[in-house]
């Protein structure tokens, strides 16, 4: 009985992988020889991130969890949900709210924004627990030391990233989670109007900083989380932020092959 | 019988209790490292479920942990716990195995396997699964929306995203400037500057805990209890005016605690001397606060020095103060960032206690030009 199902089906994804559509996709084999399994993985460029061979204990689950590479795949689907969401979305302070509002009730297929969601808070979570792996098995000791750094400016780039994605809904969680945050850059020492020896920054009795240019400012584009805010995130992140993140990425998987490979016992 | 126990948790969930169960529970765990066993994580990982599975049916339990946007912490919590426990197992194990003169795990599996099937399958499954998980996720549970922004309407507690309660939660302890600014600077310098600090040449590329304990430790200290248990509790515990409350006692507004703090300086002029604080000027201001300066400038700058002796030149009772070993080992460079990283780390605990001791407030404090130690 099964045969009979799995016969045709068998039979047809022969058909299909004979086809000069296929071969034309795939210029080798079948991965079922080595020399194919080589080829494989050297002539697809996503698939030549990774080696040809690796040793065992690197690739276990046990080791390293998958978590750089789970990191990674829920990047991709954060760009992929975001990319939607764009489409619908317009930062400013009179449609942000109302476009989040048409997203959830008149999209269909409406989950655009819960993937996006849920996964950005999944990717906070996840960097960490890569972090702690990496950190648990050692490998950031030579000759790996470069590459935990980029690895901590990806976790810092991880948390922008979420950061400057909270505002854009723009409802009361959204601009009061970002106006608590905010805050404390107008502690930054010489910097902030409340930080300690900015006071001392004067060009003769004029005070040089002030709330309308100290670091918050910087960061805000204005006195409180207002249009510019809302702007300023926006373009952070949807663009440069993630922009950053892919280019360091790229030096991050680079650097691991070049490192050796999945860090291992000498 | 049931009020009796909520009463507890409540206790045992305030800063003081919680930090301080928690704290010694991990240097406990690290001392009897037969508690990373399987069968223990068991029975941990039953209990912790059947607590927070039972504690649904409290109303302020459940209005608080079920929030769209607290279901990260939940998953903190167990993931944080799991992994942390999959990696301590698999170090104790290869700890074992090494004693017994076997290699560790890491070392017996050197052999090379195909990447086409063996890690790609393993790839391609993490993605199936987690997309699940994902969908499934995003169709049972609505991201949150609340009221459209009101720049003239500010909720009480207002928080940070969860994943900066950590450094909200520091807010309590310190100015803005330090928990806002100083502290996230030092915490990513720190992270980065691990490799070139640490040089233990052990443990590279498998789990262990024996070869490297002072770095585990260490580092899971921070990350668990100064991280995540901070995290964890600004998220769950902290209610309005960032007061606490316990994870079965609803969110009073108009609960108010008194603050009674006082600085270092009332503590000599006022308390010891019995006079006025001094006023008047620079350096009124300075005399003023000079016991401060000294107990910070000694914390950063002699203590990593007077760390660096040998143990004979230590009283008995004060041995374990001395580094030398890991100045020895370390250069003097490495020695000195080193330490001094680890001291403003341990600033973070220290004041906590300074405060819940003693409501101590500033150590050194010149509110004049923002600068609060
Ligand atoms: C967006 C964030 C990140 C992504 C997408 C990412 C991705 C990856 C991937 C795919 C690997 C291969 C091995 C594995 O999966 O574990 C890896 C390895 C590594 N990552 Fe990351 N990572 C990120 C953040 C970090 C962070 C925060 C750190 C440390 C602070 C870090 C340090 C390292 C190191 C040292 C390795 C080499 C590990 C070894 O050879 O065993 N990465 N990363």
């Amino acid at each position: 009985m099964l045969n009979r199902i799995l016969a045709p089906l068998s039979a047809a994804w022969k058909e299909a992988t004979d086809s000069q559509v296929w071969t034309s996709i795939f210029r080798h084999g079948k991965p079922v020889s080595n020399r194919n399994r080589a080829l494989v993985m050297m002539s697809n460029v996503f698939l030549h991130l990774h080696p040809v061979k690796s040793r065992k204990a690197g690739i276990k689950l046990r080791y390293t969890w998958c978590m750089g590479g789970i990191t990674f795949f829920l990047f991709l689907v954060l760009t992929f949900t975001g990319l939607l969401l764009m489409f619908y979305y317009r930062p400013t302070v009179e449609y942000a709210y109302a476009d989040i509002v048409d997203l959830q009730e008149h999209v269909p297929l409406g989950i655009m924004r819960e993937l996006h969601r849920w996964g950005a808070h999944a990717m906070v979570i996840t960097v960490w627990l890569h972090m702690l792996r990496v950190f648990m098995t050692g490998s950031y000791k030579p000759p790996r030391e470069f590459n935990w750094g980029i690895g901590v400016v990806l976790l810092v780039l991880t948390l922008l990233l979420s950061f400057t994605g909270y505002l854009l809904p723009w409802d009361q969680l959204a601009i009061w989670a970002i106006a608590v945050g905010s805050n404390m850059a107008r502690a930054t020492p010489l910097l902030g109007t409340e930080g300690p020896l900015s006071a001392s920054l004067t060009l003769g009795d004029i005070s040089l900083i002030n709330a309308g240019n100290d670091a918050r400012f910087a960061l805000l584009g204005a006195r409180s989380v207002g249009q510019p805010t809302l702007l300023r995130f926006y373009v952070l992140h949807c663009v440069g932020l993630p922009l950053a993140a892919a280019f360091l990425m790229a030096v991050h998987f680079w650097r691991v092959r070049k490192d050796g490979g999945i860090s291992g016992p000498m | 019988m049931i009020d009796l126990f909520k009463d507890l948790v409540n206790w045992a969930s305030g800063p003081t209790v919680l930090f301080t169960i928690a704290t010694l529970g991990l240097l406990a765990a690290f001392r009897f490292t037969q508690v990373w066993s399987k069968t223990s994580a068991k029975v941990f990982f039953a209990v912790l479920a059947v607590f927070y599975t039972a504690s649904m049916w409290d109303p302020d339990f459940f209005l608080i942990v079920a929030k769209p946007d607290n279901i990260p912490i939940t998953g903190v919590i167990f993931l944080v716990f799991f992994f942390t426990w999959f990696a301590m197992h698999q170090g104790i194990r290869n700890d074992r195995r090494s004693e017994g003169g076997t290699e560790v795990l890491e070392k017996e599996e050197a052999e090379k396997v195909w990447v086409w099937p063996d890690l790609v399958y393993t790839e391609m499954l993490a993605m199936v699964l987690l997309s699940i998980v994902l969908l499934v996720w995003s169709i049972l549970l609505a991201a949150p929306l609340e009221q459209p922004a009101n720049p003239a309407d500010s909720p009480n507690p207002s928080k940070a995203p969860w994943y900066f309660l950590g450094l909200q939660e520091m807010l309590v302890y310190f100015d803005p400037w330090l928990a806002g600014v100083v502290f996230p600077t030092l915490i990513i310098v720190g992270l980065m500057a691990i490799p070139y600090i640490d040089t233990n040449p052990k443990g590279n590329g498998y789990f262990t805990f024996k070869e490297r304990k002072a770095e585990i430790v260490i580092f899971l200290f921070g990350f668990l209890i100064l991280w995540c248990l901070l995290v964890v509790s600004g998220t769950f515990l902290r209610g309005p005016n960032w007061n606490f409350f316990g994870p079965y006692e609803y969110w009073d507004v108009h609960r108010v605690e008194p603050l009674l703090n006082v600085n270092v300086s009332d503590f000599f002029w006022v308390k010891l001397l019995g006079r006025p604080l001094p006023t008047g000027g620079f350096f009124a201001a300075l005399m003023r606060e000079w016991l401060g300066i000294l107990m910070v400038g000694a914390y950063l700058f002699v203590l990593p020095v007077v760390m660096s002796w040998p143990k004979e030149r230590f009283p008995t009772g004060l041995k374990w103060l001395s580094c030398h070993h890991y100045f020895e080992k370390m250069g003097a460079t490495r020695y000195y960032i080193g330490v001094s990283l680890f001291l403003m780390m341990m600033s973070l605990p220290i004041k906590m206690y300074l405060r819940w001791a003693f409501n101590l407030k500033y150590i050194v404090a010149f509110p004049e030009i923002f600068f609060n130690i």
